[in-house]
């Protein structure tokens, strides 16, 4: 069978500098799913781009070939008039991109914007065309198509648009689908089912998929060809079974060892000690109150965080997941103090153990700076955690110099104690953060937290936006930090594999209420509550053997209006939070 | 590159696990103004904007020293004369730089002053000669100037004007005034836009409110009538220096809401940014995020508006001056000289009296060239 896009020897490169993509070749089957994997800048959006020349201006291919199979035979997309080009995309290759968000126009309709489709390459007309739209709404699952039709970008959520992404892209009927990342914005759950639902249209339609990622389980989940992609050049390449079940490049095993993988089985933690909480929060909720539609109407007031029973144990981590929305990031906020729950909680912190406790609730100023130095938070997003405008030698001193701790010598000589604790260079001082990786800049905003010797550190998704080989690193690094300084974590994550690692225990949140809470062992090992099971299920591993259950992702994801009677909730009708065993709480009537 | 008897493809260049590259390149150690330098480099016109304009600033104070005449000098037989070219070659002779001298004849016809150059005796310029008075720099008196006519001739190297005054020299002088009242207005709406702009952006809430209605009604006062009324206010027998300094202030206060605005959403998403939020989260105070963390990111913006709104600021001074609104006479500004150009007729006849539009445009236009290299010069999210 020939092959539907073959693509030979494809180099792309800025300018005058190296090759970013370099000496790429690849090619599809009809019906056949290619995932082509690499971490960033490994240039595989690049290729895929290349191939319906929606290239950025300022790159240019050096050589190679794209060849689309087509009735009168291949014909090379590169030597293609630009008209030619145009019957080509969104007809017989179409497209999905990363960011849902951003890839819906947000002045029209989903209806008009999907329509367009046929209407450009004059496959239907009026309510020929219509109907197509309605029918690819029900395929991609909207329960009603007439609405999504009516309906604007910003009514639907991420996984919704998705969907209506989706319906875009293969309404046309197209041979080739180009998915680049197309889950990587969604919550896991979502993902799942997104991947589920790609994968089924691609069974109906047969049509053929360049699935780019860089995230091996989806891939294991959809792929039947692999193409492994570094730094612009093809690594390994071949069957799917083959490549995950043996892989032979170097480049490829590692990326199998940084995966992060939720443990195959684990012991329930023995009986229940004395805990020792260096930050205990009993019974906090957190209303936020915002303005009616108009000044007359009642104000609305939305329940971020419901409820929260749990401590950070000294020495230990505690994982706060869930999807987001779920409140986890407002529990961070208010476990640092920087936000106030709502009255009747109390946020106990306990320097040290035995010493008195601090309620966060009502700090003066004093007692406030006094917690700051006990108590920093390492955040989310690399590239925007440092000031561009500072060099690492002042981000890193300006903590003490806040608190006015030492003298300008002294600040240096910690500064470069701390980078060397983070594995990196103390001659790194004078840069500016624009020199250095997301990982490093990670790496610095750790180091960062570190300066003032605090005792309890909040990680707020440190390495979410990390690649996974950078992502194992950095978290091997917060281990033996934690070991070496006697350090509590609390750790906010939306990714079980990645806390499976890391916790002592986990909390897992969904709208507001912690829905499960144990060790990990036991979570893991023995997980009850139905969203807890779906996000486990909806996890994708590296494993060709262990395909997503889509069924258990579905029934837990849903809304929690549809669980099983015993853990239902809508509204303020909540079960309670239900000790189980050792060190384990499921919310259930039991 | 080779090919598994499984099928699959492996590259087989030797691979090296990536431990986190060390410096990447050279200039990661580079200091900041260094790169900044390095960047504006490349932007050619920004460049010879940038000379031009220092240039300019440069020979503010030497103005009297460069021009032929001082701005007020009257020669009463020379009004309107037309613009004399410097030559050097007489007769297939070269004689050095020299002018040929002009009378004055009424046309009767048109009742216009007409020109007759005396080609028979070509006046050489003088050097280093010795003229009227003027203060150098503004501070020592003194008579030498770069060159001047001889005896019997003289030297309009753009005409003169309606009273017989040199458009060049007044050009220089007018510069003097015209270059400088933007950087005083410049000054006064920074300071009153960036602190109320970072106020309201930071702070939110009421202080919001109030800065936003106080712009919102700024802006919707009509300009011109505005400006009327405050140039009236003026007393009109201060010094035409103080009357300067008030119209720059004028200006300035006008013009900070604009600045007032970029700065407040401009803080307003970079307050969201993590390390402003890390900041915050280590005790800091308002003063400190402000200055240490918000404005320095916004900085290259600053400079950049800045060297955009000089040009919006000398305009506004040539507009009130055109109108008669700004600076009068015996002040010397491109705007006052313009004014003498508001007369089609004379204009029509006398082409020269509208030549200080020259250095207004060129000015204008290096600003904003200066202004465009320079914010991509200073933008640090381009590497």
């Amino acid at each position: 069978m020939a092959a539907l896009l073959k693509v030979e020897g494809l180099s792309i490169g800025f300018g005058n500098a190296a090759h970013v993509v370099d000496d790429v070749s690849f090619s599809v089957e009809p019906g056949e799913t290619l995932a082509l994997v690499g971490e960033s800048g490994s240039g595989k959006t690049l290729s895929c781009r290349a191939a319906l020349r929606i290239l950025p201006a300022m790159a240019t291919v050096h050589s190679g070939s794209v060849m689309l199979d087509g009735p009168k035979g291949p014909v090379d997309l590169m030597g293609l008039s630009e008209r030619a080009m145009c019957d080509i995309r969104g007809n017989r290759v179409s497209m999905i991109f990363q960011e849902p968000m951003r890839s819906l126009s947000p002045l029209h309709r989903i209806g008009n914007q999907v329509i367009e489709v046929l209407r450009l390459h004059g496959t239907a007309k009026g309510q020929g065309a219509r109907k197509r739209v309605f029918e690819t709404f029900e395929r991609v699952g909207f329960t009603n198509p007439e609405r999504v039709f009516q309906s604007y970008p910003f009514e639907l959520s991420g996984g919704m648009r998705q969907r209506a992404m989706i319906a875009m892209a293969v309404v046309g009927k197209p041979d080739l689908l180009i998915a680049d990342e197309p889950t990587t914005a969604l919550d896991v759950t979502t993902q799942a089912q997104v991947l589920g639902l790609i994968k089924e249209i691609q069974q109906d339609t047969g049509m053929a998929m360049v699935l780019v990622t860089h995230d091996l389980g989806v891939v294991a989940n959809m792929a039947d060809t692999v193409t492994v992609m570094n730094r612009g050049r093809v690594m390994e390449a071949g069957p799917a079974p083959l490549v995950l079940g043996d892989p032979q490049h170097g480049y490829t095993r590692d990326l199998f060892a940084a995966a992060p993988k939720i443990p195959e089985s684990g012991e329930d933690a023995a009986e229940e000690h004395d805990r020792d909480y260096i930050l205990e929060m009993r019974n906090v909720s957190k209303t936020y109150t915002l303005k009616g539609k108009a000044a007359w109407h009642p104000k609305i007031h939305v329940q971020a965080v419901r409820g929260i029973e749990f401590g950070v144990e000294r020495g230990k981590t505690l994982a706060v997941v869930g999807e987001s929305g779920s409140g986890k990031t407002t529990c961070a906020r208010m476990a640092l103090g920087a936000e106030r729950a709502d009255p009747g909680a109390e946020i106990l912190f306990r320097p040290k153990a035995g010493a008195e406790t601090v309620n966060l609730q009502d700090l003066d100023n004093q007692a406030r700076l006094a917690f700051q130095r006990q108590a920093q938070m390492v955040f989310q997003d690399p590239y925007s955690t440092l000031n561009p405008r500072m060099r690492v030698k002042d981000a890193l001193c300006e903590p003490m110099d806040i608190h006015g701790i030492g003298t300008r010598e002294e600040r240096v000589d910690r500064a470069a104690e701390m980078l060397r604790w983070v594995d990196l260079s103390p001659n790194m001082l004078t840069r500016y953060p624009h020199a250095f990786s997301g990982g490093q800049r990670q790496r610095l905003s750790i180091a960062r937290a570190l300066m003032l010797g605090p005792t309890f550190l909040v990680c707020d998704e440190p390495t979410s936006a990390l690649d996974v080989s950078v992502q194992e690193q950095v978290l091997q690094l917060l281990e033996d930090i934690r070991d070496r300084l006697n350090l509590s974590y609390m750790f906010i994550s939306h990714d079980l594999a990645v806390v499976a690692r890391i916790a002592d225990e986990v909390a897992v949140m969904r709208d507001g209420l912690v829905v499960e809470q144990g060790t990990t062992e036991a979570l893991f090992h023995n997980p009850q509550h139905p969203y807890t099971k779906a996000l486990l299920a909806a996890q994708p591993e590296p494993d060709i053997n262990r395909p997503i259950n889509l069924k258990i992702v579905a029934q837990g994801a849903g809304d929690p209006s549809t669980w099983p009677e015993a853990y239902r909730f809508d509204g303020a009708n909540v079960p309670p939070l239900t000790k189980l065993g050792v060190g384990h709480k499921v919310r259930y009537y039991a | 590159m080779s090919i598994l008897p499984d099928g699959r493809y492996v590259d087989d260049k030797p691979y090296e696990t990536d431990i986190g590259e060390e410096a990447r390149h050279a200039e990661l150690d580079m200091s900041n103004t260094r790169l900044v330098w390095r960047r504006f480099r490349e932007h050619k016109l920004g460049l010879v904007s940038a000379l031009f304009l220092l240039f300019s600033y440069l020979m503010l104070p030497f103005a009297g020293f460069i021009s032929p005449y001082t701005a007020n000098e009257r020669a009463p037989d020379h009004l309107y004369a037309s613009p004399q070219g410097i030559h050097l070659f007489h007769e297939g002779k070269l004689i050095g730089p020299y002018v040929y001298p002009i009378t004055a004849n009424v046309n009767l016809e048109t009742f216009s002053w007409e020109y007759e150059a005396d080609y028979d005796n070509p006046a050489r310029l003088e050097f280093f000669c010795e003229a009227s008075y003027y203060k150098l720099a503004g501070l020592f008196k003194t008579n030498r100037h770069l060159f001047c006519a001889p005896e019997g001739a003289t030297i309009f190297l753009l005409g003169a004007d309606r009273l017989g005054r040199d458009v060049f020299s007044r050009i220089l002088y007018g510069a003097q005034l015209s270059l400088t009242v933007g950087l005083v207005g410049i000054t006064v709406s920074f300071v009153i836009g960036i602190v109320l702009g970072s106020i309201a952006g930071y702070f939110g809430g009421f202080l919001d409110w109030i800065i936003n209605r106080v712009i919102e009604i700024l802006r919707s006062l009509p300009e011109l009538p505005l400006w009327l009324a405050l140039s009236a206010a003026v007393p009109s027998h201060w010094s035409p220096v103080a009357v300067f300094f008030i119209i720059s202030i004028i200006l300035g206060i006008l013009d900070w809401p604009g600045l007032a605005r970029a700065v407040r959403s401009k803080f307003l998403s970079l307050r969201e940014e993590e390390f402003v939020r890390a900041a915050e989260m280590m005790g800091a105070k308002p003063s400190r995020v402000i200055s240490k963390h918000l404005l320095p990111n916004f900085l290259s913006h600053l400079i950049a508006s800045a060297t955009l709104s000089i040009p919006a600021m000398i305009l506004g001074e040539t507009a009130l001056s055109f109108l008669g609104l700004g600076l009068r006479a015996p002040a010397v500004s491109w705007g006052v000289m313009l004014n003498d150009a508001q007369n089609l007729a004379s204009i029509e006849i006398y082409p020269w009296t509208a030549i200080p539009m020259l250095p207004i445009v060129i000015v204008v236009l290096a600003f904003n060239f200066f202004g465009d290299g320079l914010r991509d010069a200073l933008d640090p999210n381009r590497s």
